[in-house]
């Protein structure tokens, strides 16, 4: 496999004058779950859309700091943050499959806007891709009909398999279960468990029973106020920070929502 | 406070309600006066313009003597085809890009061209026909292209106010999916926003052909008209619908009047038309269901 | 595992292609060519109308022809410049008659309207409703104005009669109601003008009504107000201003229409004639009526002179209009 370390070091994040993260200094494991969790604004889902240079989209947001992927700058002048984004899948959210799309229009739609067109080569990434995401199943009969149509369940994962038809080498994944029910997002976690084995896989969760369920690693994030920049507490492994956590605010945090 | 306590609020109820019932009725005979002149414009014409609608003049240029009975609208209808066309071919580019340059780039100069495109839509569309004038028509004479591009700027605004709404609608969910997977912005606004808006986008180009098909006064300083043959060329002076019901309506004759109100039926049949399918396309809106 | 093989071995380089990503800075300079195309085009109609303006406005005084009342295109003289025949200001006087008059016909029914669809009618019916009122708004000009002269105008001659009868007769007040009434008028170019405009100022105080906060309604209606007293204390007072940007931006439409009103207001260009019933002439109207036909010396520059006037009316009455009805939402909001 090859090197997907993402090693962060002195990363503030920006909305216009507003910093709203700073000076984080983190690296992920490659072939690893690593959960951001923390407060309510405390800027977890800003380093993580840091992470592939979706943060920038926003107008008047930029960052500061290195991210490095594999020892390379992502924001290093010479970088392109498009290929950095096809390097670096990402799901959402609310799930946001293109409602003018059908599911496999869905899936294959990354590919086909970065150029492939051979239909034999879509077919089978779209199918390897709705196979990985566990979804093959319930939607391999009907691949024509609107992605729209599915369940909240499904839409989420057919977005994991139109993230993961790109061949990204890391998935970011910015609470993805916050709006399921609570099968569904079993299914999400079994899922990402199996693609830890083949992704990078970075999760911001509100959630604490699913961050201790499938993370290896956690990094706790806090902030201290409103119109102050959050900060990058602790990071260790995932028992350690919940069982130990060395920092006062983490046993706070963390026992505040268990209790 | 309470009116059931004592005799004496019953005055004072019954007065409260007097008012109120007196602001139902003329509410509602507004209402019903409104809807009674609509019946009576659309009756009117629809009354008047069916004495006379028919295969002829549907089919027939007008006769060379205006007081002669007889004889059609089809060169207007074809002018009026022509000149909306282009007019459409120069709006819907440059309306929906400017649309898109404000709500997707807004880059410099977006709040400038935002605002000059709420002027542009209250500008008389007889000065746009006047700006016209002086910047073709002086050089290349009357002509279907100085028409369109007249109707084309009349229609411009209309489509980048409606395109910028309908981009404003799309979630930006759907902009980060596609960025997130390594899609450039272009191929993003291209393959994702435009198709997810797209029947509002195509609402807000029928709504303004609907607005450019009656447009009368600025084609009567560029395309002038003409009434004694089909004229296809769009380089020469051409005909409009519109201009054949002025040019008829006001002669005096009732043989031309005639033709007049059969073509005053058509073209707000025309308009109704597009208004309908504009209505019907929003309906079914991408947007819409989400 | 299946996911094995979609997972990329070797980092595909993230470095950006030689040249940059050209078709994206292509397609973004497109679309700001488009921008720039529409503000362009607002500064060279205003440039194009002057340079056309010019010669007439060398020629004679500039300030005169806004001091005279008499448009007398035959009595221009190519090389004397003693006296501008091209007065303008019966026409501004008719333009802004025929849209004051306008809106104030236009204004109290459109609010009816408006109430009666956002507060009264079922709720069904209320989007068909709005529809039809709309249908108003896509009729051509040139039909309203068809439609005036055979339809309207005859039906307006006995309530101009009776008007020159009655008011026409007061002292003072009768100046603006004098007769005899012939049909073609201002007042009729007035009544074509308010049903033109009323779907537009319609459509504004539907929006203006729905954004009243439907607690506050509730809250007046559970203290037992009657539904009169409820829009009194909910819906109007939050209202008032947007009822007068939609008032305003009304007027400026009705300032720029040209074939309805050319149809019924009887063309008269002489002078100012101070009854709503008299005949007359507005900005828009003699333009359409001469500029095809203007072949005496300084006639088709002086009517550019009046479009230009004419644009910059409509520009302040419509930025006017406008930043009322945005200060409005923005206070609601």
């Amino acid at each position: 496999m090859a090197d997907h370390r993402i090693d962060i070091s002195g990363l503030s994040a920006f909305y216009g004058a507003f910093r709203a993260v700073e000076d984080v200094n983190l690296t992920i494991e490659p072939g690893s779950i690593t959960a951001f969790i923390g407060p309510s604004g405390c800027g977890k889902s800003t380093v993580l859309r840091s992470l592939n240079r979706m943060h920038e989209t926003i107008p008047g947001a930029r960052t500061e700091g290195k991210v490095l992927l594999g020892g390379q700058d992502i924001y290093d002048r010479s970088v392109d943050p498009v290929a950095v984004r096809r390097a670096i899948g990402m799901v959402f959210q609310r799930a946001n499959p293109f409602p003018t799309m059908s599911i496999y229009d869905n899936v294959a739609s990354g590919l086909r806007l970065n150029g492939v067109t051979k239909r034999g080569v879509l077919d089978e990434v779209v199918e390897t891709s709705l196979r990985s995401a566990n979804l093959w199943n319930e939607v391999s009969g009907r691949l024509g009909s609107p992605g729209a149509g599915l369940s909240g369940g499904q839409q989420q994962r057919l977005c994991i398999a139109r993230a993961i038809a790109v061949k990204p080498q890391v998935l970011l994944m910015d609470e993805p279960c916050s709006a399921l029910d609570p099968i569904s997002t079993l299914a999400i976690e079994d899922l990402m468990i199996q693609l830890k084995t083949s992704y990078t896989i970075v999760i911001v969760t509100h959630n604490m029973q699913q961050a201790a369920r499938v993370s290896d690693n956690t990094a706790f994030f806090t902030v201290e106020g409103v119109g102050t920049p959050g900060r990058l507490v602790e990071t260790g492994p995932t028992r350690r920070i919940f069982e130990s956590p060395s920092v006062k605010r983490t046993e706070e945090y963390i026992a505040g929502r268990f209790g | 406070m309470s009116e059931s306590t004592g005799l004496g609020a019953v005055g004072l109820l019954s007065r409260r309600r007097v008012v109120d019932q007196a602001l139902t009725v003329t509410l509602s005979v507004v209402m019903a006066g409104t809807l009674a002149l609509l019946l009576w414009v659309l009756g009117y014409v629809g009354v008047e313009g069916l004495k006379y609608l028919g295969p002829e003049f549907l089919t027939q240029t007008p006769p060379g003597n205006a007081a002669d009975a007889g004889g059609g609208f089809l060169n207007g209808i074809i002018g009026s085809t022509i000149m909306v066309g282009i007019a459409t071919v120069i709006a819907v580019p440059i309306g929906v890009g400017t649309a898109i340059y404000v709500q997707e780039y807004a880059g410099p100069g977006a709040g400038t061209a935002r605002f000059l495109t709420d002027v542009l839509v209250g500008i008389p569309s007889i000065v746009t026909g006047a700006f016209v004038y002086a910047i073709w028509v002086v050089h290349f004479g009357f002509s279907g292209i100085a028409g369109g591009l007249a109707l084309g700027l009349v229609m411009t605004p209309l489509i980048v106010r409606t395109s910028e709404e309908m981009l404003r609608l799309v979630s930006r969910d759907l902009r980060e999916a596609s960025l997130a997977m390594g899609i450039g912005r272009a191929r993003t606004i291209v393959s994702v926003v435009l198709p997810t808006a797209s029947s509002g986008l195509i609402t807000g180009v029928m709504l303004a052909v609907a607005r450019a098909m009656g447009e009368t006064a600025p084609l009567l300083l560029t395309a002038l008209g003409n009434d004694l043959f089909i004229e296809t060329n769009p380089t020469k002076r051409m005909s409009s619908l519109s201009l054949q019901i002025f040019g008829n309506a006001i002669t005096g004759y009732r043989t031309a009047q005639a033709r007049a109100w059969a073509g005053a039926l058509t073209l707000i049949a025309l308009v109704l038309i597009f208004t309908l399918i504009a209505r019907l396309v929003g309906r079914r809106s991408a947007i819409a269901g989400r | 595992m299946a996911a094995t093989t979609l997972s990329a071995d070797v980092p595909p380089s993230l470095t950006r292609p030689r040249g940059g990503r050209r078709a994206d800075r292509a397609f973004r300079a497109l679309t700001a060519l488009a921008a720039a195309l529409v503000i362009v085009s607002l500064v060279a109609m205003a440039l194009f109308l002057v340079d056309e303006a010019l010669p007439s406005m060398r020629h004679y005084n500039p300030v005169s022809f806004l001091t005279s009342t008499r448009w007398a295109p035959s009595e221009a003289v190519a090389g004397s410049s003693s006296v501008n025949p091209y007065g303008i200001v019966q026409f501004i006087y008719g333009t802004l008659l025929t849209s004051f008059m306008a809106m104030v016909l236009a204004v109290p029914v459109a609010i009816g309207v408006a109430l009666y669809i956002t507060e009264m009618a079922p709720a069904i019916i209320r989007r068909p409703l709005s529809y039809l009122v709309d249908l108003l708004a896509a009729i051509p000009s040139v039909v309203y104005g068809f439609w005036g002269v055979f339809a309207l105008i005859p039906a307006l001659k006995p309530v101009g009669a009776f008007l020159a009868d009655t008011l026409g007769h007061v002292p003072l007040l009768g100046a603006a109601f004098s007769g005899p009434f012939f049909g073609y008028s201002y007042f009729a170019a007035g009544v074509v003008l308010a049903i033109m405009i009323l779907p537009i100022i319609t459509a504004i105080c539907r929006e203006v009504f729905a954004v009243a906060p439907s607690d506050e309604k509730d809250a007046a209606l559970a203290l037992g107000a009657t539904r009169w007293e409820m829009l009194r204390m909910a819906v109007l007072p939050r209202s008032r201003s947007g009822i007068v940007g939609a008032s305003i931006l009304g007027m400026g439409r009705a300032i720029g229409e040209t074939i309805a009103v050319t149809m019924v207001i009887g063309n008269s260009v002489l002078a100012i004639t101070t009854s709503i019933l008299g005949q007359g002439s507005t900005m828009a109207s003699v333009i359409v009526n001469e500029f095809t036909e203007a072949n005496q010396p300084f006639h088709l520059d002086s009517l550019f002179v009046v479009a230009l006037w004419l644009l910059a009316l409509s520009l302040v009455v419509n930025v006017a209009g406008k930043a009322v009805v945005s200060r409005t939402s923005r206070d609601i909001a």
